[in-house]
């Protein structure tokens, strides 16, 4: 494998990544903005003799996903916003299942079938359920075209040690922009799958059945408490973030994805000008970073969460952060992207606001 | 899931079977290793544990336990895992040839068929049905047609007769109003990539048998990689049809056999009896 650097559209590099990291089977549904990750595996999958599909939609997708990690192969599937709406009941499945397999949300602005354009307004349906039931999935939120592919692997290495779907939280512009990317060495860590894919039932071994059905209300909450006890696991070992300039920070920008992007040139410049901001990145925005930013509230004046939404991540902000320090909230919506220079403005007034109080 | 899980109420007692010294009888006839040795859930005179069973008897006589894998629909026989020991997956509702196809796809093969009843199949999940079989995947779709949603006690399905009473049709089926029952099996053939479509009835034993044949034929076609292979099997609901088991079987000589009439609707050519060579 090659680590040299090469230029590559988000959505490209995380289709390259998906046969790096030994993905077995593919299957999608053509959207904008991710119609590209199909593409390109519909004509380089079966150059390693991979499976790839186009699906008559992303219901058939998220259903074939399940057969193939039902029958424990890397499976995975790629859609945005609306496509994914769909996918909720087979994630459900999935999940409840406690089938492996990753998911990819370019997410576009909503509600309907919206725009096109970037947003973060899958927000919520990602992190807190999104399908019906009680069920989480880990959710990787990548900030640039190398995090396109390395959570590829991540998220594929993660999938299989919790038996779980893990879901990749980017957007259209992510997706869409060129920048370097360097696909570093991978080694699949081929988890063993025996003792419940369904392969066929040798006489040796009991049949394996995959299901999510428990119809006895105490089997069932034995499973719910088992799933339960596997998302504290999440929370306790999962939790990744990312934090710049916080050491004398006054100030914190929250934010993830591409609005950290474009909140860290915002911090550049407002640092140019004397004021004492930092940045926290949740990495993962499930589970999410409640504990550090709950002690970054000791030194904040004030958290800005960022978004590109009328304001769903900030939320858990406030969650986080107890009431200790005041949480706001500054979002664009309808595909629209802010400029560093209005999050700067932002800042100064709200600064202003503050200090007046 | 244990097997126990959803059986018969502990106040119900079972009968014992008088005891039986095997070495004063010639073996006539044993359930199917196959089996689960488990009581089924399913109704007095219900088709499905007759066709689990027909299958299950095809999957032991060809010594295929280990190739096959079977995806169960929601319905009647979500339970279907419960009864066949085979692996399987349980599908969302209608989406089991979705999973079956990528089952398919990754081990060729092997042996994989769906189990589905017409609410499951023919309308929450008729889009991916149509579209595996026109992909001409090689699988089985086994298609359970009793006309009615039985699970969820006799609400009427795409395949309910016209004029048929049902607790959502209670004044019968206007097919002026939810149009005619869908006949799968004739719909399905004419795509190309339906390589075996037959109807049967399992109504009396010489039906049984023929269906067994069909399930026979259509789990070998498999192994020619030509298409998919469905058999529709008209079922009985006697619960929601509130008839005995008996008149449910007339019924369906008497009326189910009008709009859904038993046989082969697409046999494969002569010529197609051998396995596809590969493309290059």
């Amino acid at each position: 494998m090659t680590t040299e650097a090469k230029l590559m559209k988000g959505n490209e590099a995380l289709a390259e990544a998906a046969i790096q990291a030994g993905c077995d089977a593919y299957f999608g549904y053509p959207i904008t903005p991710q119609s590209e990750v199909l593409e390109y595996l519909a004509r380089e999958m079966p150059k390693h003799k991979r499976i790839v599909m186009q699906a008559e939609s992303e219901i058939a997708s998220i259903n074939m996903v399940y057969g193939a990690a039902g029958a424990g192969f890397r499976s995975m599937t790629s859609s945005s916003s609306p496509g994914i709406s769909l996918m909720q009941e087979g994630i459900s499945y999935l999940a409840g299942a406690e089938l492996p397999c990753l998911i990819v949300n370019v997410n576009r602005a909503g509600p309907g079938l919206g725009t096109i354009q970037p947003g973060q307004g899958d927000y919520f349906q990602s992190v807190k359920g999104g399908g019906h039931g009680d069920y989480k999935m880990i959710v990787l939120a990548p900030a640039s075209v190398q995090e396109m592919a390395d959570f590829v692997y991540l998220g594929f290495d993660l999938a299989d040690k919790y038996r779980n779907p893990v879901l990749i939280l980017s957007d259209g512009a992510i997706g869409q922009m060129m920048e370097k990317v360097v696909f570093h060495p991978y080694t699949n860590p081929n988890v063993d799958k025996s003792s419940w894919a369904t392969t066929g039932k040798p006489k040796t071994r009991e049949r394996n059945y995959i299901t999510s059905l428990f119809i006895q209300p105490e089997r069932m909450e034995v499973h719910n408490l088992k799933l339960e006890a596997k998302y504290k696991l999440i929370r306790e070992n999962e939790v990744r973030f990312e934090e710049i300039n916080t050491a004398d920070a006054e100030y914190l920008f929250v934010a993830y994805g591409l609005s950290a992007r474009i909140c860290q040139k915002a911090m550049d410049i407002a640092r140019e000008k004397g004021i004492k901001v930092g940045l926290l990145r949740p990495i993962c925005v499930y589970p999410y970073p409640y504990k550090r930013l709950e002690e970054l509230a000791a030194q904040s004046k004030f958290m800005l969460s960022v978004e590109l939404n009328s304001g769903q991540m900030v939320e858990d902000v406030q969650l986080a952060v107890k009431g200790k320090v005041p949480v706001e909230f500054y979002g664009k919506l309808g595909g629209l992207l802010p400029t560093p220079e209005e999050i700067v403005l932002q800042l100064e007034t709200l600064i202003q606001k503050h200090h007046a109080n | 899931m244990q097997t126990e899980d959803h059986l018969l109420p502990e106040t119900l007692t079972l009968v014992q079977a008088p005891e039986c010294h095997e070495e004063e009888y010639e073996l006539v006839y044993h359930k199917p290793a196959t089996m689960v040795d488990v009581h089924m859930h399913y109704c007095p005179g219900c088709a499905h544990s007759l066709v689990h069973k027909l299958l299950m008897e095809v999957v032991e006589e060809m010594d295929i336990q280990e190739q096959t894998i079977g995806i169960a629909p929601v319905g009647c026989s979500v339970f279907a895992y419960d009864y066949m020991n085979i692996d399987m997956q349980e599908a969302a509702h209608g989406r089991a040839a979705a999973v079956a196809t990528a089952v398919k796809r990754l081990m060729p093969e092997k042996y994989v068929f769906t189990y589905q009843g017409d609410g499951d199949l023919a309308a929450i999940g008729i889009a991916e049905t149509l579209h595996a079989i026109n992909r001409g995947e090689n699988i089985l779709i086994v298609f359970m047609n009793n006309a009615v949603y039985g699970m969820t006690s006799g609400q009427m399905a795409p395949t309910t007769l016209a004029g048929m009473k049902t607790t959502t049709s209670p004044d019968g089926r206007d097919t002026g109003f939810y149009g005619a029952p869908i006949k799968v099996a004739e719909l399905m053939a004419m795509l190309p990539g339906a390589f075996y479509v037959t109807r049967q009835t399992v109504n009396n034993a010489a039906a049984v048998r023929k269906t067994k044949k069909a399930l026979e034929k259509a789990f070998n076609y498999q192994k020619l990689k030509r298409g998919t292979c469905l058999v529709e099997i008209i079922g009985n609901c006697p619960s929601n049809w509130k008839m005995t088991p008996m008149e449910a079987s007339k019924f369906i000589d008497e009326e189910m056999v009008k709009t859904f009439p038993a046989g082969d609707i697409k046999l494969p050519k002569a010529d197609e009896l051998k396995i596809k060579p590969e493309e290059p």
